[in-house]
């Protein structure tokens, strides 16, 4: 159906091709994951199946891309409407129309589809996607999962043969993901439908594909069934991890194939739990007093009319990583905000360093705790990375050369020259996070710092959290990530509409929780062991060496 | 026509164009009179039919910020005319301020002084007109969705219409932007506000417009968007001449109208003429793009009244200023103006909307 031969595509001004000499080709009803390191081209490739590489992005192309026959090379994005439908990251952005009945029929206007054929796909379509009972709204007011739902069906309206999506679930919250999948699921065993898809987090996705194709940094390409491409890739969930470190061949691709062969593992596992590792889940410094560094006390806070916190209670003390978790719109941001007094309690109070954050000028702020947006880049302005650097130097009132030389340290391969617009997604928000650290807040605040970070970046930012907690400075996170959460933090706090409804060590939260569970811990059941590093250390193994990671330029 | 779309009472979205032709028939009858009772009237008409047959969605509470700005409007005139200018005062004086003495430079300006009746009568009449004309605007914007009604513009400026529906959309998308970048200011620790600011707000926000744009750009292109007939070079420039010439007509023609010291036999031919030129280039441009509309805004009987009361008003007060011009335009701001039934009709034909107009469907806004 997709045929790729030979194909190079060079991008203006860049030193080398992204993709180089790639032939491949992915049958009808096939659907193909598409995985690799972010810069690896994976947008690219997904671009040039329907021809926005390069007819809309400009750059060279060598080879030749067909769709059904049909050459990339004759056809305009728009010749092949009808015959592959695009979504692309942001589904918000896409949106042409403002509600959800004229946006499912855009494309179908656009080529000419007759009235009473129009009307019976869109009811269709409304149906196969869900979203009947948001018909009538308009886009603005859906939720993110409901809003990527949208963006399918409207490229699905115009009945393409091959659908393309870029990261459908990466911005999602877990539940979100999961109408998503739904959806997908539907599509590919309802319609037959070849759909090419590429997505950081693959564990949501790979027990869907058909295959697999794994992106390698040099340009190339591997494709094969999914057990067989991960029993080797970089990149991958931790249950196949976990499959790899117990030696289970083929490598497991879902929870469900591991834990059936979890008995076998347990076995060999000491009956005790491991002890915790200085630094890691659930160990506690002893002897060492306990600095509460913020407080809320039955804080109320909310914007306009909605109540978005009600009666917290909580405290974050130095050297210790506290997740915030939570459905979309639980109130996870605004405690963070309320830290940082960009939103003022209504009732109740707030307390950071013994001050009420609201009362404080920016400057005097910035030196009591700092946040890094969900959008690292609302907060770079500068034309380059070294001006940055120098800007958030002056701004804290630290010496020249502090953020420089904290860059330095957690992303060495970041050059002074770049453009921060220009740096992957991991790279942008290690910038902030430096940009941010140079006041040397002893609170580091992130909101929603894995959206968007593949593998290998999302290690380095634990490895960085875990540094700056040693460092004795407190770490709160609001995001879904379990398993950055399972990885990283010794607290997790979960709010539901504004209340806390758990607050404790990660271990005790998260293992009996259905939505909160790593990967590791469904698999190895009631037990303690939270990742596959836990796990390595109670078989007494070295985890398995993979490739180091690195934050791709 | 489905049967539905001539029920008055069915509830259904009016079509947006009949909403706008009721309210420029309206501001095309405020603009030929200075009366305030007639103006008065329209302004509570319109404002009756806003809210008999608004919707639930957010643009239906426009009017009240028109009708606050028509305020504003008139407070302002009332002020400039009536107590600072020193022309069209007369005889009938309301107080005698201390005059300040002004320098000869700003000669036509007095301060204080004498304020008359009449200074303060005839600011308002006009200060009144102008606030209803806008309060009718605001009464289309209120009753029609913007978005709708450039669904419904014809083929040939389908370009416009999506590229004005892009920039509605991104209106609010870009005060929230603005909102969080500058809330993410303070995170950088900055204090102050200016210049420097204005260039840190700045940057994020422009550069977040522009990606969205290249990225909105990319899927309409793989959307199908500007797929389009191949037509000669002769039918281009056919259509460009045709529209043109025919939206001078159509300029000629109302200025003809509205402006009562010319002869009606420049304005009806030419705005007909000019009308007839425009469709005629709109239907060739047409051509040029192959497009199907998906459920568009049917054109029913509740459609042809609500326009038709529009125009009627409008109409009716065209006669009224040829046959009483006293009552249009009172010469004598002291004198209660007179009001010949006719006057007192016009305003009220435009009431039909809140009767025949269909309700609102409650699930809001968009069918």
């Amino acid at each position: 159906m997709i045929d790729f031969r030979d194909v190079s595509m060079t991008y203006e001004g860049a030193p080398a091709p992204v993709l180089d000499g790639v032939t491949l080709s992915v049958g009808e009803g096939e659907l193909c994951l598409v995985i690799g390191p972010s810069g690896s081209g994976k947008s690219t490739l997904l671009g040039c199946v329907n021809g926005l590489v390069p007819h809309f992005t400009g750059g060279a192309l060598r080879g030749d891309v067909s769709v059904a026959g049909r050459s990339t090379r004759d056809n305009h994005p728009r010749d092949l409407a009808d015959m592959v439908g695009y979504v692309g990251q942001d589904p918000v952005a896409g949106f042409v129309t403002d509600a959800v009945e004229d946006e499912l029929a855009y494309a179908m206007e656009s080529l000419a589809v007759v009235p009473a054929v129009m009307r019976k796909r869109v009811e269709e379509t409304l149906d196969l996607l869900g979203i009947v009972d948001v018909r009538g709204r308009p886009l603005a007011t859906l939720s993110a999962g409901q809003q990527q739902r949208v963006a399918i069906g409207a490229a699905m309206t115009a009945h393409p043969r091959v659908l393309v999506l870029d990261e459908p679930t990466s911005a999602l919250d877990p539940q979100g993901a999961e109408e998503v999948l739904a959806a997908l699921r539907r599509l590919v065993h309802d319609l037959g439908l070849t759909i090419l898809v590429a997505e950081h987090r693959l564990e949501r996705v790979v027990q869907l594909a058909d295959s697999v194709l794994l992106l390698q940094k040099a340009g190339g390409v591997v494709k094969g069934s999914p057990a067989d491409v991960l029993a080797t890739s970089p990149l991958v969930p931790p249950v196949v991890e976990l499959g790899r470190l117990a030696g289970w061949q083929p490598v497991p691709l879902s929870v469900r194939d591991a834990r059936r062969r979890a008995p076998e593992l347990l076995d060999r596992l000491p009956a005790t739990d491991p002890e915790p590792l200085p630094g890691g889940i659930g160990w506690v410094e002893s002897g060492a007093p306990e600095t509460v560094l913020a407080r809320t006390e039955s804080l109320v806070a909310g914007y306009r009319g909605v109540t978005a916190l009600r009666d917290v209670d909580c405290a974050f003390r130095a050297g210790e990583v506290v997740a915030v978790m939570g459905r979309n719109g639980s109130g996870k941001s605004t405690l963070l905000k309320a830290l940082m007094g960009l939103v003022s309690p209504t009732a109740g109070s707030v307390t950071v360093a013994g001050a009420s954050p609201g009362s404080l000028r920016p400057s005097s702020m910035v030196r009591l705790a700092g946040l890094v947006p969900s959008q690292p880049t609302d907060i770079l302005y500068a034309e380059s990375v070294g001006e940055e650097c120098r800007t958030a130097d002056s701004d804290a009132g630290a010496v020249a050369g502090t953020c420089r030389s904290l860059l330095s340290t957690l992303a060495p391969d970041v050059p002074d020259e770049r453009h921060p617009r220009d740096l992957s997604e991991g790279q942008r928000l290690v910038l902030a996070m430096c940009v941010v650290l140079a006041a040397a807040p002893p609170l580091l605040l992130l909101d929603e710092p894995t959206r968007g970070l593949d593998y290998a970046a999302k290690r380095r930012l634990v490895e960085m959290l875990t540094a700056v907690a040693r460092d004795g400075r407190g770490v709160v996170l609001a995001t879904h990530d379990v398993e950055l959460v399972a990885d990283v933090a010794q607290r997790v706090v979960v709010l539901a509409d504004g209340e806390v409804v758990a607050d404790g060590p990660t271990a005790d939260v998260v293992i009996a929780s259905s939505v909160f569970a790593p990967q590791v811990a469904k698999v190895l059941g009631s037990r303690r062991w939270l990742t596959v590093a836990d796990v390595a250390r109670s078989l007494a193994w070295q985890p398995v060496p993979t490739p180091l990671p690195v934050i791709s330029p | 026509m489905p049967r539905l779309a001539h029920s008055i009472r069915q509830p259904r979205p009016l079509h947006p164009g009949a909403w706008w032709l009721w309210a420029l028939g309206l501001a095309a009858a405020v603009s030929r009179t200075t009366n305030p009772f007639i103006c008065l009237l329209i302004l509570a008409v319109a404002g009756f039919v806003v809210v008999a047959r608004r919707s639930r969605a957010p643009w239906a509470y426009a009017y009240g910020a028109f009708l606050r700005l028509g305020l504003i409007i008139v407070a302002v005139r009332v002020v400039l005319q009536g107590l600072l200018s020193q022309e069209s005062q007369g005889i009938h004086v309301i107080v005698d301020l201390p005059q300040v003495p002004l320098p000869s430079w700003m000669a036509g300006l007095k301060l204080g002084g004498v304020v008359t009746w009449e200074a303060v009568l005839t600011a308002s009449a006009s200060g009144l007109q102008l606030a209803t004309l806008i309060c009718c605007v605001g009464a289309a914007n209120a009753l029609a969705s913007a978005t709708r009604l450039l669904r419904c513009v014809p083929g040939a400026l389908y370009e416009f219409g999506v590229a004005s529906v892009v920039a509605l959309t991104f209106a609010p998308q870009f005060v929230a932007d603005t909102t969080r970048v500058r809330a993410a200011q303070r995170l950088r620790g900055q204090d102050a506000t200016g210049l420097r600011s204005l260039r840190r707000t700045g940057m994020p926000v422009l550069e977040g417009a522009l990606s969205r744009s290249v990225q909105l750009a990319a899927a309409m292109d793989s959307r199908g968007y500007g797929r389009r007939n191949d037509v000669s070079v002769t039918t281009r420039r056919l259509t460009t001449g045709l529209v043109l010439a025919g939206v001078l007509g159509v300029c000629v023609g109302l200025f003809g109208l509205l402006d009562a010291g010319t002869s009606d036999w420049l304005g009806i031919p030419s705005l007909v003429g000019g009308g007839l030129l425009a469709a005629a280039g709109l239907v060739a441009g047409g051509r040029r793009t192959a497009r199907t509309r998906y459920r568009p805004d049917p054109w029913g009987l509740p459609e042809w009244l609500v326009a038709g009361s529009g125009v009627a008003c409008a109409v009716l007060l065209v006669v009224v200023s040829r046959t009483s011009p006293a009552a249009a335009v009172p010469p004598y701001p002291v004198q209660v103006p007179e009001l010949p039934l006719l006057a007192l009709l016009a305003p009220l034909v435009a009431l039909l909307p809140a009767l025949v107009a269909p309700p609102p469907p409650d699930r809001v806004t968009h069918s």
